[in-house]
């Protein structure tokens, strides 16, 4: 078939551009400016896939973000994406695109047996069927629902496409740039605010693009391309095509997904593929249009029944015929223009109108023209399988109940039109009490919860003339109160021509002795006999009957759907619709890619990486990384074929025995001055900071209000007003906050300021007997002897002309030293180190290292101050004052904190001395004890002690006070593993401190 | 995203801001006796108030100033805004 479909003189398509695409592998042409789903029906083709629940033919049902079921897997550049509307994805050369929900294929396809088996898969049937046996789930069901439902396939490969995310500020953003968003937009652009104007479409107008009408002079179609162009001219205005804002969410702030590329073969060079904003606007206009409501009958989702609105725009917009012979079934005179355009291009309609004798221009016209209209008619049930052969239609009483004799039409398509629906969704979403309008058997907005207006045929005025003069004054009095412009427009005259109320009738009755499914929700799968299930299950809620049926979820959120069913429900209910209510609309208004969401934060950017300046120098020294936080810190440097264990193991040996060197810059620092600086740390601190004198360091523990400890460091007197604080890596920022919190909130009596110098400072740890000696050679004109920088002293340096801070502070239990320079001198530093270290046979350690040698040396760290404990558990009691008050100090009177056998850190060891104890394992008192087996503790870090050579860990023990010397078993059914150990001191090298002090 | 107005840098939005709980709450003062219940009260115990509430944040992203937040936590609407040492009349 070559576009066989396809009609001259009509449609906004470039002919002159002729593309090639694949659908299901078989090639087909079409023109740049279709969609998928214009040049598929082109070529005739109208089955794209089948249905989600019951696997029935699907084809298409609308032309736009409409459309329900014609959802297609895209292969584009390499890539595929699941879950694309034909209806919107643009012709591209080269495009590929797949049926979704068909196996083995879509002409013939297994799960439509569910078809046959309906019976089966009423409403709730996955709740009914699935539910046991228990066994089953796993290896029958869910396999089985896995493969036969779902609406597509996710692609499992990195995404090579870029996302962006933009932030954008405006005084109006208008969403959609029909006849409403176009005049408001005009309005405000002239009184000079900063206006957005999003369409979802590629082409602007809206309904102009397809209506019959005239503006000004012009064709309503002119009209609009005119306003673009000025539009697009002004320095305050942006114009975005193929932008769907999608979600509303809190103070007007309001997401769009911009399509930046998908229209493309690839994605340009640079080019994004798509592109969030968020945009926070000051007024926002929604301008979404509506639309149009399908009548139910018989069999209503064979392909070839659609609705009457896109059969249109696929003539006007495409020149694509959906059918030779089409069958045009309304309520109201929506269907006359579709019929009245297939007429003016040479083929004959029939048009069923369910009302008995509608009067109007339209309709005039449609007689004029001489169509064949049968009056107080319906279509009964559509004919065929895959496609629309015939259709049953019937005459109808005028109270809507009795059906005439059937009889059979032939026909290649259905143009169904039941009214329009204002598209609310916006609105819902942003809070709006909707309300219900009696005329026009829908929904609108009503009062707003933030600053939007609804305007045009999305608040139920389906004439121009109203339209443009409601939009044209909304755009100027919102626009007047931002800017104090006032710029008069004239409104432009309107020539449209007058219609007749629609009928109030949604849903043709089933004939005597037939059941037909008459469908709702056609991405769902949702029938009438569905509701109606659930109804006589006693699900009142329409909430309720939305979850327990599946009407209005997933992607079409109701699109087509959301009306007839509340009309179904109320009827059943013989409740009035408002009294039903409408579900909650929810973002995304229509699909948004994962990808565009996620933006760029993905792999190395989905959070910043910190570096030390020491960074390269590790790299080029094997260093093998490890995230700690947002650092990269080394973990170990590897040595030939080394392991982290040996490595790790070598790197604390040679700390023991000779000298490391460790990159502590990771470290928090906060700067802390000012003349109440003791007092604030003699608050924070739980230890008594009033009397530490200039050039000492002193260890502090502070703790959150309701007495667990929130960090460790040490904090350094540099002057008589100036402290230097350390922190953990983890914590840094955390503690900068809550010194802030007292010092703004609590204490501002006090006189102190805090910065953060965390990244002001490159930090090297000295450890090791010989790191004395190391040091002195480093600072040649510093007293550095026992006596000189005696244990937790502190002196400035002269490292070869570079300002260093030396600080005698231990974390490995070694004697040991930390040098700070500032940042830029870090590296230099870093070298001179090793230079001067290299006599001394210095090492660089890592992570790994660091932790063993304080885990042997019985120092908590991160793994014990958990946020569970508080200082007697850490064996960090001697640091509590009782004489002043400080932060959580009165919640360790709780009575928990003070229990006689309240849990505290103690030393573990296996009675083997060989296997090492998994971190998180359990200590229990017997391992054979029957499920829940009472849990006394857990390991909180465990290490190969390089002292001892034999495995060490530390754990939090209840009693553990009194529990040295017990044996227990340390058990980790995470590892399959159960210990048998020995609970013993936790400071396990050097258990009085000797070696810092020496 | 709520949008925010921070009393010394303007209109900002919310992933600048951390939240610092209810503002109406006291510290008890230093070395001062408090009873358990007391204590209990300042620690732990909220309100959860559904409707107007006054609370902290910390415009951590910004001038790192905490500031005060009259809020209605049911619909989000912020009413007034407040420097850390403002009388909320
Ligand atoms: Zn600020």
């Amino acid at each position: 078939m070559n576009q066989a479909f396809r009609i001259e003189n009509s449609g906004l398509i470039n002919r002159d551009k002729k593309l090639s695409f694949k659908f299901n592998g078989k090639t087909y042409f079409g023109y740049e400016g279709d969609t998928l789903a214009s040049a598929l029906l082109a070529n005739g083709v109208h089955l794209v896939g089948r249905s989600f629940k019951y696997h029935r033919p699907r084809g298409f049902f609308g032309a736009g973000v409409d459309e329900p079921y014609a959802v297609v897997q895209l292969y584009r550049n390499g890539e595929t994406e699941p879950n694309i509307k034909a209806t919107e994805q643009e012709l591209f050369e080269g495009l590929e695109a797949k049926s979704v929900n068909c196996w083995p294929s879509v002409n013939f396809d297994i799960g439509a047996i569910n078809n046959f088996l309906r019976i089966f898969l009423p409403a709730g049937f996955y709740y009914k069927t699935f539910m046991w046996p228990k066994s089953f789930w796993y290896r029958i069901y869910e396999p089985f629902i896995r493969k036969a439902a779902g609406l597509g396939v996710a692609s499992i490969k990195h995404d090579k496409e870029r996302y962006e995310h933009k932030y954008e500020y405006c005084d109006l953003l208008i969403a959609g740039s029909g006849p409403s968003g176009l005049a408001s937009a005009y309005a405000a652009a002239k009184n000079g605010a900063k206006v957005i104007l999003a369409e979802d479409k590629p082409r602007f107008g809206g309904s102009l693009l397809t209506s019959d009408v005239n503006i000004g002079n012009q064709s309503g179609k002119d009209w609009a391309e005119g306003i673009i162009a000025e539009l697009k001219t002004m320095p305050n205005v942006v114009v975005k095509n193929r932008s769907q804002i999608f979600g509303y969410y809190d103070h007007n702030m309001l997401v769009m997904s911009e399509k930046v590329s998908d229209h493309l073969p690839t994605t340009r060079k640079y080019h994004p593929n798509k592109r969030l904003w968020y945009i926070r606007a000051k007024e926002v206009l929604i301008s979404s249009g509506s639309i149009e409501r399908p009548i139910v009958f018989g069999n209503n989702d064979t392909p070839g029944v659609m609705l009457s609105s896109a059969a249109k725009e696929y003539l006007k917009v495409y020149g694509v015929l959906v059918g030779r012979k089409p069958l045009v079934f309304t309520n109201n005179d929506s269907g006359y223009e579709t019929a009245i355009e297939f007429k003016k291009h040479g083929v004959d309609p029939v048009v069923l109108d369910s009302r008995k004798n509608p009067e109007s221009e339209i309709i005039d016209e449609a007689k004029n023209l001489g169509i064949n209209i049968k009056n107080s008619y319906v279509v009964v049930a559509a004919q065929g399988y895959k496609k629309v052969k015939s259709a049953d239609i019937a005459s109808i009483s005028e109270d809507k109940k009795q059906l005439g004799k059937i009889e059979n039409i032939e026909c290649d398509c259905i143009c169904v039109s039941g009214f329009w629906t204002p598209t609310i969704h916006l609105a819902s979403q942003s809070g709006n009490k909707t309300k219900f309008k009696e005329e026009i058997d829908a929904f609108v907005p009503g009062q707003s919860k933030q600053n939007e207006i609804t305007l045009g045929a999305a608040n139920g005025v389906f004439t121009l003339e109203e339209t443009l003069k409601t939009s044209f004054e909304a755009g100027s009095e919102l626009s007047k109160k931002i800017t104090e412009n006032d710029n008069e427009i004239a409104i432009p005259n309107v020539v449209e021509k007058k219609s007749s109320q629609h009928d109030k009738f949604w849903c043709v009755p089933l004939p005597k002795g037939k059941n037909y499914k008459r469908f709702l929700d056609f991405q769902n799968d949702v029938a009438v006999s569905d509701i109606e299930i659930a109804l006589r299950e006693g699900y009142r809620s329409i909430e309720h009957v939305k979850r327990y049926t599946t009407l209005g979820m997933a992607t079409d959120q109701g699109k087509t759907s959301n009306l007839n069913g509340l009309q179904l429900v109320s009827e059943i209910e013989n409740k009035v619709v408002p009294a039903v209510g409408h579900t909650t609309f929810r973002p995304p208004y229509t699909p948004v890619s994962i990808g565009a969401i996620v933006g760029r934060e993905v792999g190395k950017h989905s959070k910043p990486t910190r570096k030390s300046p020491m960074h390269s120098w590790h790299e080029k020294n094997n260093a093998v990384f490890v995230d700690a936080g947002v650092w990269l810190r080394p973990r170990y440097y590897k040595r030939g074929n080394e392991n982290l264990f040996e490595g790790s193991k070598r790197e604390a040996k040679n700390v023991r025995t000779n000298v490391g060197v460790c990159d502590v810059t990771t470290l928090g620092k906060i700067d802390i001055k000012g003349p109440d600086a003791a007092e604030l740390l003699n608050r924070v601190y739980t230890n008594a900071w009033l009397k530490l004198p200039v050039g000492k360091a002193r260890y502090g523990v502070m703790l959150r209000e309701d007495g667990i400890v929130m960090d460790d460091g040490t904090t350094t007197r540099i002057s008589e007003n100036h402290y230097h604080m350390t922190t953990t890596t983890a914590q840094a920022a955390n503690v900068l906050s809550h010194l802030e919190y007292y010092l703004q909130l609590v204490w501002p009596e006090l006189n102190v300021n805090v910065v953060s110098t965390t990244e002001q400072w490159a930090g090297a740890a000295i450890a090791g007997p010989k790191s004395r000696d190391l040091l002195q050679k480093l600072f040649p004109n510093s007293d550095v002897s026992n006596e000189g920088l005696p244990f937790m002293g502190y002196m400035e340096g002269d490292l070869s002309g570079v300002k260093a801070r030396i600080f005698r502070i231990s974390f490995s239990g070694e004697l040991a030293y930390e040098v700070n320079v500032e940042s830029d001198y870090g590296n230099f530093m870093w070298e001179k180190i090793m230079e001067v270290g290299e006599e001394f046979n210095i090492q660089p350690y890592g992570t790994e290292a660091l932790s063993t040698l304080r885990i042997e040396m019985g120092h908590v760290a991160g793994s014990e101050l958990d946020g569970r404990t508080i200082p007697f558990d850490n064996a960090l009691e001697g640091l509590v004052s009782k004489k002043k008050d400080f932060i959580g100090k009165r919640s360790l009177q709780r009575s928990a904190f003070i229990a006689e056998d309240r849990q505290r850190i103690v030393g573990v060891v296996p009675l083997d001395k060989q296997t090492s104890i998994p971190e998180g394992s359990h200590l229990v008192k017997d391992d054979k004890a029957p499920l829940p087996n009472p849990k006394l503790g857990h390991i909180s870090a465990s290490c190969w002690s390089v002292e001892y050579d034999n495995p060490f860990s530390l754990a939090i023990l209840k009693d553990g006070k009194n529990m040295i010397g017990q044996k227990l078993f340390a058990m980790s059914p995470l590892k399959n593993k159960v210990i048998p150990v020995e609970i013993v001191s936790s400071h396990y090298v050097d258990p009085k401190g000797e070696r810092v002090r020496s | 995203m709520l949008y925010i107005n921070c009393p010394h840098c303007g209109m900002r939005s919310q992933n600048e801001f951390s939240y610092g709980g209810d503002a109406s709450v006291k510290r008890p003062e230093l070395n001062k006796e408090v009873s358990d219940q007391e204590w209990d009260n300042f620690v732990y115990n909220r309100k959860s108030l559904r409707g107007k509430h006054l609370e902290l944040w910390q415009h951590i992203s910004g001038c790192r100033q905490w500031i005060k937040v009259e809020r209605d936590t049911a619909t989000h609407e912020i009413f007034r805004t407040f420097k850390a040492d403002e009388e909320v009349a």
